[in-house]
């Protein structure tokens, strides 16, 4: 007899499938609708095959302004959440503050008070960063401080987790030994709280690729700005379909990517803990599943 | 004495103290919230000594060896090892908390072993032992190695260098976590229930290692129910209940003629 398999199991197993039936789907809804729209498939190809330089700026942008944002909002993050261990409200409280104040208010708020706030007012006009040319812009350094600052809010509770998942033992017998806290919290509790940070780290960073294009509010040419600009203006205006159907493809693009630098990272630091960790890639992009659904990955000694 | 064969022969044998009495802890006094689990313990630790903690579950013996490297604070009384009071700083006749630099520096000469081991889980067993030797002390990564190495042959697991933690039995963990705390060279060596996590059958390996330190001039505070291991090396028993120290006396008095009532009941739970 073979074994009845699970509607779920069915169309992951049939990825090809699935994007067949959507493809034609759109297709249909397409032909259905009364248009004069004239589609100029060569915009959307060209934008992928044959980026000008406008879009490869925009990535670059997007890439840059990511990256450098995620690292400030993982030190934060770290900050932060220590902060909000500590014994003294000294550093307790303005940790707590940080991460109330950047929690609940609307990012695009954060980055508008950050920019047009601060340079309207003289606080900090934000100027250009000469040598870095496009990637100096002013509105470019506060856009990384804002969503930087933003993602350290979030990240605070990541790490936060990431720590207190970690079994005190560990600080205890790091401290047996002579270390001071910082040492231990270095060398021994955070390397293993990577382990459990880094996988909702990767979703924060793939979120962090496409919330970029919030920068729209204060004009940085980013990836979906560019495009933007492309259906507004030039040779291309509007071609709404093809463009940011094109802009789509270039974000799907790097989240991809990041997804498999992601799976390296995650394999790397399951050493130590037995077994291989972390989804398959087939699992993890289109949530197929390989033969053994009861393997998980278990540390042992801890509580 | 220290030769290679011998498990401190591995580190370069025992850190002389500079006095004859290790620890020397009077009148101590701890709560935790209104619980007080320890209430006024006094005893003195010479060099050498072996001494064997028993009692029932809750008499505060765990929490009095925590206090010895000041993994809990204590509320009242003092505790001197190697004549450095621990933890805390003296001032118009009150106690206040030492500087972290300072009481790190104290653990220094105090190794722990822990009922769960807690072997640092993302570094080898080579790396759990030279760790601390180097971050803490500065001792070279290849000296830390060779020490470590040397350390690890002498409690049977030379095999072992490159395994996770999570790759050892318990047996063979504790005996790394012991290996882990000799590396520092400690002057006093604390045992918090080291053999109650493990399988019967690992028992003995962990024992057997214990033992040979004990002979080879270890300073050991142990708490344990383990009475073989007593009654071999142990050259002093105390026994604890509800925060009090109700008897003390040679092993050969405890198993022979212990006076304490509530001693006679615990033993013949026991044996």
């Amino acid at each position: 007899m073979r074994p009845v398999s699970t509607p779920a199991q069915r169309s992951g197993g049939r990825p090809g499938r699935v994007l067949a039936a959507a493809i034609l789907i759109a297709v249909v809804v397409a032909g259905c609708q009364p248009s004069t729209y004239q589609y100029r498939w060569d915009f959307f190809f060209d934008s992928i095959f044959r980026p000008d330089s406008l879009i490869i700026r925009g990535i670059g942008l997007t890439v840059f302004i990511a990256v450098i944002a995620q690292t400030i909002g993982v030190v934060l993050g770290i900050f932060a959440a220590l902060g909000k261990m500590a014994k003294s409200r000294v550093f307790r409280v303005p940790a707590g503050l940080y991460v109330w104040f950047f929690r609940g208010t609307p990012l695009l708020v954060q980055i508008s008070l950050i920019y047009y706030g601060l340079g309207v007012t003289g606080i900090y006009r934000w100027p250009d960063f000469e040598p870095l040319g496009p990637f100096g812009k002013g509105a470019v350094q506060a856009g990384i401080l804002a969503l930087g600052v933003n993602e350290g809010a979030y990240m605070s509770e990541i790490v936060r987790a990431g720590i207190l998942s970690i079994d005190p033992g560990q600080m205890e017998a790091a401290k047996s030994l002579g270390m001071t806290f910082g040492q231990a919290m270095r060398r021994i509790i955070l390397p293993q709280a990577a382990r459990v940070i880094v996988p909702p780290l990767g979703n924060e960073f793939n979120n962090m690729l496409k919330t970029t294009s919030l920068l729209v509010v204060i004009s940085v040419p980013e990836l979906y700005v560019t495009f933007s600009y492309k259906n507004a203006s030039g040779s291309t205006v509007f071609h709404p379909f093809e463009l940011f159907l094109a802009a789509a493809v270039w974000y799907l693009l790097l989240t991809t990517i990041w997804g498999l630098i992601q799976a390296r990272i995650e394999r790397r630091l399951g050493r130590g803990v037995g077994g291989d960790t972390g989804p398959g890639l087939g699992e993890r992009f289109f949530g197929l599943r390989s033969a053994k659904p009861d393997e998980l990955p278990t540390i042992s000694g801890g509580r | 004495m220290a030769t290679d064969q011998t498990i401190l022969g591995a580190i370069g044998g025992i850190t002389e103290p500079s006095s004859e009495v290790v620890v020397e802890a009077t009148d101590v006094e701890k709560w935790f919230g209104r619980l007080h689990v320890l209430k006024g313990i006094s005893m003195t630790v010479r060099r050498r000594e072996v001494v064997v903690i028993i009692g029932p579950s809750g008499s505060g013996k765990t929490t009095f060896i925590r206090c010895i490297n000041h993994l809990e604070k204590i509320q009242a009384g003092r505790i001197y090892v190697n004549g450095h009071l621990i933890g805390y700083r003296e001032g118009n006749g009150k106690l206040v908390e030492d500087r972290e630099k300072n009481i790190a520096r104290q653990r220094q000469e105090i190794g722990m072993v822990f009922q769960r081991f807690n072997l640092f889980n993302h570094m080898t067993a080579l790396d759990n032992i030279i760790e601390a030797p180097i971050r803490v002390r500065g001792v070279p990564k290849d000296e830390a190695a060779k020490t470590g190495r040397a350390l690890l042959a002498r409690v049977g697991l030379a095999a072992k260098e490159d395994s996770y933690p999570a790759q050892l039995s318990g047996g063979q963990q504790q005996r790394v976590a012991i290996a882990r705390a000799l590396a520092m060279k400690p002057a006093l060596m604390l045992f918090d229930e080291p053999t109650s996590a493990l399988d019967p059958e690992m028992i003995g390996e962990v024992l057997e290692v214990m033992k040979e330190l004990a002979l080879e001039g270890m300073t050991m505070i142990v708490v344990s129910h383990e009475m073989g291991f007593a009654r071999e090396v142990g050259d002093r028993m105390v026994m604890m209940d509800d925060g009090q120290i109700v008897e003390e006396g040679t092993p050969e008095h405890f198993f022979s003629a212990p006076e304490h009532e509530r001693t006679k009941a615990f033993l013949s739970k026991i044996l």
